[in-house]
């Protein structure tokens, strides 16, 4: 499945994908539960008649900031990868948002919830990472001849 | 107090605690990703990585892309397997949007490309950046969605409904 010479990042353990997968799924049952899977919840959180999408955003970041930190505090390295334990240091996203009520998370689970209508977003989302990927391509290969990427 | 109900009752209507648990279990799901592979497994990395199955680009030839397109499209399947699980739990699977097809197209380009210059979404920057303290992040959610504000709003007083 990987390209040649690459070493794809689930080899590494027998467990990473079930584990993945298992991520996954408690991740879509709470895009589910949280309604997010739903434009309409969506845009009545932008257009403020809704704000419970507040609680969404603050819960989960809330779980995820204490893991991130606890366990970057011990030290150890992830037993899957080995990938040490740390921060990562290192926008026209919200006009789309703001006009459909979507977001790639809250999509595949949309579809999840047998909401169909919802490939025309997703088919958009790949078409607008294609777009994007092939723009900056062809404006590299403009720049200089043998782009660093 | 009865003034505080009732701001509470304009301000949630539906209520919180789906929104809470909902929010949770996202953070939930993210974490034990996290903790086992230390991977920030964020959504939207998805579209380019999987582009890398179908197109010759450079762009999407990089080995980053490359070596994790595999578990992200498990982790996609986990998602709309488990929002499934839910829906059909509840009664709710089946439900449609009637948001019209042309703006989420349209919407979803956007995404596409915004997501892509931005290097995450919502879940990337939004929760995976906040949870983690990423300046970087927080200036990205706090962008995005007070544009996501405007254009809702504005989109909303034209009169595209819902």
């Amino acid at each position: 499945m990987s390209g040649a010479g690459i070493l794809a990042e689930h080899e590494s353990h027998p467990l990473f994908l079930p584990l993945v997968f298992l991520g996954g799924a408690i991740f879509g049952v709470g895009l589910a539960m949280s309604q997010m899977a739903r434009p309409e919840i969506v845009l009545e959180f932008l257009q403020f008649r809704d704000l419970g999408l507040l609680f969404v955003m603050g819960g989960a970041s809330v779980v995820v900031g204490i893991t991130f930190w606890a366990l970057t505090l011990s030290g150890r390295s992830a037993p899957m990868t080995g990938k040490r334990f740390g921060r990562r240091l290192k926008s026209l996203d919200g006009v789309g948002w703001g006009l459909s009520g979507i977001c790639p998370g809250a999509a595949y689970a949309s579809l999840g919830i047998g909401n169909v209508v919802i490939l025309y977003g997703v088919l958009g989302m790949f078409i607008g990472a294609y777009l994007q990927g092939y723009l900056r391509e062809s404006r590299a290969d403009a720049a200089s001849p043998s782009p660093a990427d | 107090m009865h003034e505080v109900i009732l701001l509470a009752d304009a301000l949630f209507p539906r209520g919180v605690e789906q929104y809470l648990f909902g929010g949770l279990l996202i953070g939930l799901g993210t974490a034990l990703i996290y903790a086992g592979t230390g991977i920030h497994a964020g959504a939207s990395t998805f579209l380019e990585s999987t582009l890398s199955y179908g197109s010759k680009l450079r762009r999407f030839q990089q080995p980053r892309f490359i070596a994790s397109r595999d578990w992200r499209v498990v982790f996609t399947l986990g998602i709309v397997a488990g929002a499934a699980a839910y829906s059909v739990a509840t009664g709710e699977f089946g439900w449609t949007t009637e948001v019209q097809p042309w703006r989420l197209l349209l919407g979803g380009v956007l995404i596409g490309i915004g997501t892509r210059l931005g290097k995450g979404c919502t879940s990337g920057h939004g929760v995976c950046g906040v949870g983690s303290g990423s300046r970087t992040s927080i200036l990205n959610v706090a962008i995005f969605m007070l544009v996501a504000i405007g254009v809702a709003q504005f989109v909303f007083a034209l009169g595209v409904r819902p």
